[in-house]
């Protein structure tokens, strides 16, 4: 499983990957796992806040639906289309086409508290 | 081969100028008058229904209801859903002339039958419950669930106290309780289970407070067990000025036994179509009467049905009433279901029926926990829980096992629920069955086991004699294919004429 | 039995259960046999006068009509009648296929793409396609046409109340049509959804040209009330531009039952698939490829989300739902029309020969389906238990509907009545 060195993580399973203050956000490759073949992802609107922490947005399995939390705070200013035709991206490719949707950064010190590759990795493997 | 395995639509079959309906050719009005109707008005493109003769509508309806499952047909010990027996002394009153031909709108007095049946249901539905009034409107479990949390709403906004905004749940209960909760917008609390399967008295007495609506319970509870700490649970709620709601989708071990009133609640829905041997019909419709204790009564839905000397009516003029909820007055072909099975059953025979669905249940309990481990290892009520996690080793989950039931005759238990325990099968047999049944059914649970051990394949791919094998869930939910026009998105290799 | 449970008598299996709260003695009458519980039955029944019995113009929401004999038939087939919902689809293909052909009937006759598996009634279908509009849009408020069935919006009061939602409506004019000034005027950037239904109440079929635009323009959904069985001649909400299309089936091959079990219809645009309330089937194959039914896009609703679902529905009304699917089969695209034809003529007759009559007025000038007002100069109530006492119903009076629509009654005439009945009715009317 990999766990990209060059990413943030939240405690909840999701990743981060900025430039400038434009954080692209996704689900990790232990989540996808989890979660098993995704079906459909329920995209926010652009121009949704997000809220570091709270609910943004869901993803569905067959049997069941996630929440996804935002890993920071600010306007959503872009969100992955190919989703809607093509949930399984998400599976297959969770840190590059998979990816959700992109938050305008607000407050930089909230990315800094997110946690580390080594951080996360160590997580999974206690709650697995 | 015995069962047609086409699968074949009735658009598919439609074959152009068939019909299976002759309609009459006379028309009445002048030619003058007949193109009231503007163009405009008119459809532009007709409906493309499918053009089949009678024989062929026949064929195909019957041959479809050929692949199911039905309680007429298979043992269900589906827990939580009480498959029992539909007598067909039921089907035989509904379908009367004198109560199937009655339009709801009819003025009273040409009504008074219906009215009365409606009557009648209600107070034997007091005496089963000890609640003071009951509403007969909501149409099933989640609109009578949503039925009692507006009234309960209603009733806290009256005495000034619209600020208790939470319901409180045990984590085993129903995914209809927290979802009614929320569409009210109440945050919903989750209380835990003790290892006795039990809500937990000390997480139940942190958590009530001045701000607890309700506190929805479900007793017996979702693992067959009765809550025998009731009496605290019901003192602590109340003591905190909140109310006591009881999901009585599980009252087939109640009947004659013990009463939701008796026991401190103040509102209860029952499921006509579980406890009172209402059909399922694939799916509906149900029926979900809702009982109160009298301080809730004010807030009942319009319209309820009075007695005044021998004359019964409906009275809508009801000024602190939550309001309307269906369409006419509620599923009166059920009712009158439910008031037929009452009246066979009579005062000793309804006891009788939550006594053998307990006898049943804790037979069947106490030979299947040689195979697989009991959730809680006490005496159950009408249902328990099973954990088939010893499976998991060979990589054999409880939904397989359920489906390899299919396989040998019958219908699979209730798979995974309630969530709080691992691999859960739920099995609830009803008072329906013969031990002659229960006997057959723990012989294929034996098989099964065998099987686990030395063919674990043959369960995890299960079922292999039903008209199909496992559907592919996924494709289904990633392309939606929900009408025959989608049909044509995707290419199916076969159409079932193998 | 009890012996393989080690007990000795059966109430060692209740000791869970308090002594104090143990039922002493329940108050019901003893059993009947069924002998005597049919001759009871009987009984009870004769205290109703049924359709047969009397000639019935009633309609408001709930209609006599012709059910071929096939129909009730396949519905008693224990495999459907006694069926559990299809959860295991392996089961239940029987069930599956129905409701993916109703499914299919549905958005057939509305016009619309995609349709649910049905709701409790045309009321509820109603109030969830208001929820899901508003659950779309963002916004808390919804527009209705008071014309729209009293029933159908006191439901829809009550679930929009409890959901902290707004209900505003907008009048009709004289004639029934409803009232465009109205209607422009309190469509604001507020509304969430706007609600029509037509054939409305008052049995006028609404022209409904531009409407999907107005309400498009401020961002806001269109729902059509609409009568199934008229949409083999009338303009479908689809081609009306609807977004959401509700109603009452009972009108596909149900009795009147007074007034249950009955079947709510909902079908929607394919941009709105996630917000459809309740359960949907889907066509799939199985692991051989073969083509197999299953229910599908369940992530929406309460045994997965639970306090996230789109509606706490569980329930369908799938043996309902079957009986349309049946009635719609056998009459089959041609009779569909036909059927649409006769109301249209049979009501057009009653109509022209009831505005004829001393004391009565109608307005010829409004396009009808099925049915129509009358205005009465007497009471109505005088003239129901005149009618009454020669055994026809006359209609529904209006003003516990509309109060200030004193002395008018809504009269139906659907393809049950031979000419002969309609005649024998304005006879009636003309003693009053």
């Amino acid at each position: 499983m990999e766990f990209p060195e060059e990413l943030k993580y939240t405690p909840t399973h999701e990743w981060a990957r900025r430039e400038g203050n434009r954080v692209r956000v996704g689900i990790t490759c232990y989540a996808q796992q989890e979660i098993s073949d995704v079906v459909y992802v329920e995209l926010p609107k652009p121009g949704r806040e997000a809220v570091k922490g709270k609910g943004l947005t869901v993803v569905e399995s067959v049997k069941a639906a996630f929440d996804i939390y935002a890993p920071v705070s600010g306007p959503v200013t872009a969100v992955n289309q190919a989703l809607e035709s093509e949930p399984a991206l998400v599976n297959r490719d969770p840190y590059g086409d998979g990816w959700l949707l992109e938050i305008d950064l607000k407050d930089p010190s909230e990315w800094d508290s997110l946690l580390g590759a080594s951080e996360y990795q160590s997580q999974c493997i206690t709650t697995h | 081969m015995l069962i047609d395995p086409s699968s074949e639509l009735s658009f598919e079959k439609s074959r152009p100028g068939r019909t299976g309906c002759e309609l009459p050719k006379d028309r009445f009005a002048a030619p003058a008058g007949r193109d009231g109707l503007p163009g405009s008005l008119r459809r532009k493109s007709a409906p493309a229904l499918p053009e089949l003769s009678e024989p062929e509508v026949v064929r195909h309806f019957v041959n479809l209801s050929r692949k199911n499952f039905s309680i007429d047909t298979h043992f269900y010990p589906l827990g939580s859903c009480s498959m029992k027996y539909n007598p067909k002394v039921n089907e035989w009153a509904a379908a009367l002339e004198s109560f199937s031909a009655v339009h709801p709108l009819q003025p009273e007095e040409t009504a008074q039958g219906w009215l009365r049946i409606f009557y009648e249901l209600e107070q034997s539905l007091k005496a089963i419950t000890g609640m003071d009034r009951f509403t007969l409107e909501p149409a099933a479990g989640a609109q009578g669930e949503l039925t009692g949390l507006m009234m309960v709403k209603a009733y806290h906004a009256s005495r000034g106290e619209a600020g208790r905004r939470k319901v409180l749940v045990p984590d085993s209960s129903h995914g209809t309780n927290p979802a009614t909760a929320a569409l009210l917008g109440y945050e919903v609390v989750e209380i835990k289970s003790n290892v006795r399967g039990r809500v937990d008295l000390e997480s139940l007495r942190e958590k009530v407070d001045r701000q607890t609506a309700c506190l929805m319970l479900t007793n017996p509870n979702t693992l067959g067990l009765f809550e025998d700490e009731i009496l605290k649970i019901t003192d602590a709620v109340h003591k905190a000025g909140a109310l006591l709601y009881y999901d009585g989708a599980n009252f087939n071990a109640l009947l004659g036994i013990v009463r939701p009133g008796d026991m401190g609640f103040d509102v209860v829905h029952l499921n006509l179509h579980k406890t009172f041997s209402t059909p399922h019909g694939g799916g509906g419709p149900g029926s979900g009467p809702v009982g109160v204790k009298e301080k809730l009564a004010p807030f009942l839905p319009v319209p309820l049905v009075e007695k005044s000397g021998e004359r019964y009516f409906l009275s809508l003029d009801r000024k602190q009433s939550i309001g309307r909820l269906k369409l006419f007055h509620g599923q009166a072909g059920m009712i009158l279901r439910a008031y037929v099975y009452i009246r066979t059953l009579g005062r000793s025979g309804l006891k009788q029926v939550s006594e053998d669905a307990i006898l049943n249940a804790n037979y069947l309990k106490e030979r299947l926990k040689k195979l697989f481990p009991v959730a809680v290892d006490e005496p159950c009520m009408h249902e328990f829980v099973l954990s088939a996690k010893t499976g998991e080793g060979k990589g054999v989950h409880a939904l397989d096992i359920g489906k390899r039931l299919l396989d040998y005759g019958f219908h699979a238990p209730t798979v995974h629920f309630p969530l709080v325990v691992p691999e859960a099968l739920m099995i609830e047999p009803t008072e329906s069955e013969s031990k002659e049944t229960l006997d057959r059914f723990v012989e294929a649970f034996q098989k099964i086991k065998d099987e686990i051990d030395t063919n674990p394949e043959i369960v995890k791919t299960a079922p292999h004699l039903l008209p199909i094998e496992r559907p592919d869930e996924v494709l289904a939910a990633r392309k939606p294919i929900l009408t025959f026009r989608d049909c044509d998105l995707f290419v199916l290799e076969k159409v079932g004429h193998t | 039995m009890l012996r393989t449970l080690g007990a000795r008598r059966f109430e060692d299996l209740l000791q869970a259960v308090p002594d104090a709260v143990r039922v002493r003695d329940l108050s019901i009458p003893e059993t009947a046999s069924e002998l005597e519980l049919c001759r009871e039955l009987e009984e009870i029944g004769r205290a109703n006068r049924n359709t047969k019995q009397i000639l019935s113009f009633l309609g408001a929401g709930s209609y006599e009509h012709f059910i071929p004999a096939a129909l009730p038939q396949l519905l008693a087939r224990n495999e459907f009648y006694t069926a559990y919902t299809p959860y295991q689809p392996e089961a239940s293909q029987g069930t599956l296929q129905a409701i993916f052909e109703y499914q299919s009937l549905i958005s057939e006759l509305t016009a619309l793409p995609v349709a649910n598996a049905s709701h409790y009634d045309g009321g509820t279908s109603l109030a969830e396609a208001a929820l899901a509009g508003l659950r779309h849009t963002e916004r808390r408020k919804v527009l209705v046409a008071r014309s729209v069935h009293p029933h159908y919006r006191g439901v829809l009061r009550t679930y929009l109340e409890a959901a902290d939602s707004a209900v505003e409506e907008f009048g009709f004019e004289k004639d029934g049509r409803f009232q465009r000034e109205e209607f422009k005027k309190l469509l604001t950037g507020e509304v969430g959804a706007v609600i029509f239904q037509t054939p409305n109440f008052l049995g006028v079929v609404e022209d409904l040209e531009d409407v999907a635009e107005k309400v498009h323009a401020v961002g806001a959904l269109l729902i059509i009330v609409s009568n199934p069985l008229s949409l083999g001649v009338l303009r479908a909400p689809g081609e009306w531009g609807a977004d959401l299309a509700v109603g009452e089936g009972q009108v596909l091959g149900l009795p009147m039952n007074f007034g249950g079990p009955y079947l709510g219809f909902f079908s929607a645009t394919k941009e709105l698939v996630r917000r459809i309330p309740g359960r949907l089937v889907g066509m799939t194959k199985d692991r051989q490829g073969r083509r197999a039914f299953v229910l599908t896009l369940q992530a929406r609703e309460q045994h997965i989300r639970r306090e996230r679902a789109a509606s706490n529905i569980c329930t369908n009304e799938g043996l309902c739902a079957l009986a349309a699917s049946i009635y719609l089969t056998l009459v089959g695209k041609k009779g569909i029309s036909e059927i649409g034809e006769l109301n249209l003529d049979r009501a057009r007759y009653l109509r022209e020969a009831i505005s004829r009559l001393k004391g009565f007025k109608v307005d010829q000038s409004v396009p009808v389906f099925n049915e129509f007002v009358v205005n009465s100069e007497k009471p109505f109530s005088e003239i129901e238990s005149r009618l009454l006492a020669q055994g026809i119903l006359p209609g529904a009076g209006l003003s516990r509907f509309y109060p200030e629509m004193k002395s008018a009654f809504l009269v139906c005439a659907t393809e049950t009545k031979s000419k002969a009945d309609l005649d024998r009715f304005v006879r009636g009317l003309s003693e009053c």
